[in-house]
């Protein structure tokens, strides 16, 4: 479990904004990044989101295994898109540039390949505000973040209560791995694959009645101390807006409204070189 | 106090659970007063939890069941008030520290009601900060719960019912998972609590003389659903009520009734330090002089020796500095000390979850470096502390039989094996039950079992008695010591429980700040105030007693107690024709 990507606390620009100013960030700026494929943008918020990941302070430690697995799942879905639509750059751009034919289908032309490499620099515009978000967003903060856009507590309040769970039940796994595999569970490599599951699922049993047993003293805990009594609650942990905030609200909403303007601006959310 | 109006009052309360037959609590007429600090006792199933339950409101609120009679808290009927409404008037601290460390932070924690209140953020961080001033731990309030200690989260849980200014401080069993110091630290602030707070006390726990550290107004002892006595401790002391109703007498009590001594309330029996002595002392000392002990028989032959083990978990920081012992062959030892000093990790790598930095571990004289986890396993059984956390299977027989079937053991072979290993442990009539279907200590065995099975030269424990009452840590005990005996297993216990200590392992080792600060005669350890302070343990009261008799062996003397304690135990189980 190691290399998870987890909230640290730390002293800077980044950290200090509030929860709030951070979640409308990630959201209009994953919005933003979705809806464009106007390269000229795309290129832009590239550019600014590796600022944004170097000025959050993330470390990559932090962020390597997860950022290698969006990795291959980017591989993956390019792929894909080229086995089921090898022609849908042509479509979007209407030309059709050959540079290598295999067979009568499977061409590679110059379109394809353009629409392809905006695709992947869209994951790259969202996956460091990603890990910006979450390596710089105190839990608790996002809860009440989340609530004050709306969103009733209880369900912010389950991604913090989560999270404060995690390492506890990582602990109880590590353990009851350990003691499975002194009664010869086999969890390496050495076991087949089946034996492997079957082996996972002598620790996953206890590890989950153990958790059922955790959650009662939790919830009972939690409704002893009057949670779910009114309608609303307020947040130890909020931070209120400040003037940092505000600019950096009123930028990123000017930023995302003037992205979306130059996309939409002819009309078609493509920005295409190939025809004048 | 007949002009006082009680803060509690049960009046012909009986209450039975909706998915039970028979009521849980029968008729209670119990009064609590403002200010009073009283202790509520009584064995596992007696009902004491279910009372207390009942004052916060989570029975009938998240308990149904029926209730008769009446109950009055604060002037409310927690019926009626909900589980809300009792939460301004009576704070509850639940036993499990961890579990209920909800916030991510400490402070955050103890806001935890206020901000389900929606108080401002400004009057919210006020309160939190007065709170945590009042429990020590203003100077914690950004650290996460994973880098406190036990004794330190239970203040927090303090803290957190102390911002809602509650009347009624209410304490489930607050010592279950506390090192012996914390437990002593925690009893010191319940009482500066009740006294410069004026709250109202009421602690809910079974370990009598840990409770009885700073004095208690009353306690009331529940047996079988009634109350079956509302005391001073003075006088309760003085009568056999708790030892018939299975709670622990504080070890000097029973020592002095072992001696023949007839306890009377006027000599103050409640605390060791300040009694009055002098009526007893000489029917101690011929007592102590006439009792002969028989010598006990170590073996000689080593089984593990751990030499010079060093360990760190991240290479700078580290956890275990050249620990050195050697167990012998057939002993029974514990393995004692504060959390994090290093006693689980001791078992982590004799059992090669871990691998030790320097230093090397022999078994039977032969470095066990090269083998696995697996292989180890064949020779050194490690078995959990919560039984839950290890069973895997649905029903008893295949859950004995796994570490053998994962070893490809062949069916004949291992159906044999598997039905000795359960007569051995008195589970052979269970062998097709599902374990859901047993109790707690019936599952310690299945998980003993499973480890049994493979025939281990060593067991290790973790806890094997955590929260565990009276009659079911003697009967994990006497268990543990049947299989010693029989099957000649060494056994390691590593356990906070210092009459587990005392009682059943001759010998301790003691843990502190990652070294080995002691190993030697468990009654010596527990008699060296300096030791015991350094390694966060608790002197026994029969060091205190045998001091204020006048007896220049203390150790003999609490040997001489042990001896006589079990002797006359065994005797009583067997008359009452003992399950075992």
């Amino acid at each position: 479990m190691a290399g998870m990507i987890t909230y640290k606390e730390k002293d800077c620009f980044v950290h200090r904004l509030s929860g709030l100013t951070k979640l409308v960030f990630f959201l209009s700026w994953t919005i933003t990044s979705m809806l464009t494929y106007d390269t000229r943008v795309l290129c832009v918020m590239l550019v600014l989101s590796f600022f944004i990941f170097r000025a959050s302070h993330a470390e990559w430690r932090q962020v390597a295994s997860v950022f290698k697995m969006i990795m291959i799942f980017l591989c993956i879905n390019l792929l894909a898109i080229y086995a089921f639509s090898p022609e849908e750059g042509c479509r979007i751009y209407r030309s059709s540039t050959v540079l290598v034919r295999f067979t009568s289908r499977y061409t590679i032309t110059a379109q394809q390949l353009f629409y392809e490499a905006n695709i992947a620099v869209k994951y790259f515009t969202v996956i460091p505000a990603v890990f910006m978000f979450i390596t710089a967003t105190n839990p608790s903060e996002f809860a009440a973040a989340l609530n004050r856009i709306g969103v009733h507590y209880t369900i912010g309040y389950s991604f913090a209560i989560a999270l404060r769970y995690i390492p506890d039940v990582q602990n109880d796994f590590r353990k009851i791995k350990h003691a499975q595999e002194a009664r010869g569970i086999e969890m390496s490599a050495k076991a087949g694959p089946v034996q492997r599951m079957k082996s996972m699922a002598s620790i996953l049993f206890p590890l989950i009645f153990t958790s059922m047993d955790r959650i009662d003293v939790v919830s009972s805990a939690m409704e002893l101390r009057g949670f779910g009594k009114k309608k609303k609650r307020t947040w130890y942990a909020a931070r209120p807006l400040k003037p940092g905030d505000r600019g950096v609200l009123v930028c990123t909403l000017l930023f995302c409204a003037a992205a979306l303007f130059v996309t939409y601006r002819d009309g078609s959310r493509f920005w295409n070189p190939f025809v004048p | 106090m007949a002009d006082r109006t009680p803060v509690i009052a049960f009046s012909g309360f009986s209450f039975k659970y909706r998915a039970q037959t028979e009521p849980t609590l029968r008729n209670i007429n119990l009064e609590i007063y403002p200010g009073e600090k009283v202790l509520i006792a009584g064995p596992s199933g007696s009902g004491k939890s279910t009372l207390a339950r009942c004052i916060n409101g989570l029975v009938p609120c998240a308990w149904p069941g029926d209730i008769t009679g009446t109950l009055s808290v604060c002037g409310y009927d927690p019926a009626q008030a909900g589980i809300f409404g009792m939460s301004k008037k009576v704070g509850t601290v639940l036993q499990d520290t961890d579990g209920q460390f909800i916030g991510l932070t400490v402070g955050e924690d103890i806001a935890f009601a206020l901000e389900n209140d929606c108080t401002g953020q400004n009057e919210m961080r006020g309160k939190v900060e007065k709170a945590a001033a009042l429990v020590g731990v203003e100077q914690l309030l950004a650290e996460s719960p994973g880098s406190l200690s036990g004794g330190q989260k239970q203040r927090v849980s303090m803290a957190g019912v102390l911002v809602d200014d509650v009347d009624v401080l209410l304490f489930d069993e607050p010592l279950a998972n506390l090192d012996p110091a914390a437990g002593k630290r925690a009893i010191e602030l319940i009482d500066r609590l009740q006294k410069n707070q004026h709250k109202t006390v009421i602690i809910i726990e079974h370990r009598l003389e840990d409770v009885l550290w700073r004095d208690a107004d009353r306690i009331i002892v529940i047996g079988d659903g009634t109350v079956a006595a509302d005391m001073t401790p003075d006088e309760l002391l003085c009568t056999d009520i708790l030892s018939r109703h299975g709670i622990r007498e504080p070890l000097y009590i029973a020592a002095l009734k072992h001696a023949g001594c007839t306890l009377r309330p006027c000599d103050k029996p409640q605390h060791v330090e300040t009694m009055n002595i002098e009526p007893y002392r000489e029917q101690v000392c011929s007592w102590f002089s006439g009792v002969h002990v028989p010598p006990s028989v170590a073996g000689t032959e080593h089984i593990l020796d751990v030499q010079h083990v060093s360990f760190s978990y991240d290479g700078t920081r580290e956890v275990l500095h050249d620990v050195s012992f050697s167990l012998k062959k057939g002993e029974m030892t514990s393995i004692v000390g504060q959390n994090g000093a290093g006693k689980s990790t001791v078992a982590s790598l004799i059992c090669g979850f871990e691998t030790p930095g320097r230093g090397s571990i022999l078994l039977n004289g032969q470095d066990i470096a090269p083998l696995s986890v697996k292989e180890r396993g064949e020779k050194i059984g490690f078995v959990m502390q919560n039984p839950n956390q290890m069973i895997s299977c649905p029903l008893v027989s295949d859950e004995v039989a796994l570490g053998l079937k994962v070893r490809g053991t062949d069916a004949a072979d291992t159906e044999k094996r598997v039905n000795e290993t359960l007569r051995t442990c008195g589970l052979y009539p269970f062998r097709h039950w599902p374990v859901s279907a047993l109790s707690f200590g019936q599952k310690k065995r299945v998980t003993i079992a499973a480890i049994l099975v493979l025939q281990p030269e060593i067991i290790i424990l973790d806890e094997p008695t955590a929260g565990q009452d009276f009659r079911r840590y003697t009967d994990i005990m006497d268990f543990l010591e049947t299989i010693n005996r029989k099957l000649g297993i060494t056994i390691l216990m590593i356990t906070h429980d210092m009459h587990l200590m005392l009682e059943y392992t001759r010998r301790a080792l003691v843990m502190s700040g990652g070294r080995l600060a002691a190993d030697g005669k468990s009654p010596r350890i527990l008699s060296d105030g300096a030791l015991t302070d350094t390694a966060h343990l608790k002197k026994t009261s029969l060091y205190d007693l045998a001091v204020r008799c006048g007896i220049d062996r203390p150790d003999d003397f609490i040997d001489t107690f042990i001896f006589e304690d079990r002797r006359i135990r065994a005797a009583l189980h067997h008359d009452a024709g003992g399950t075992d």
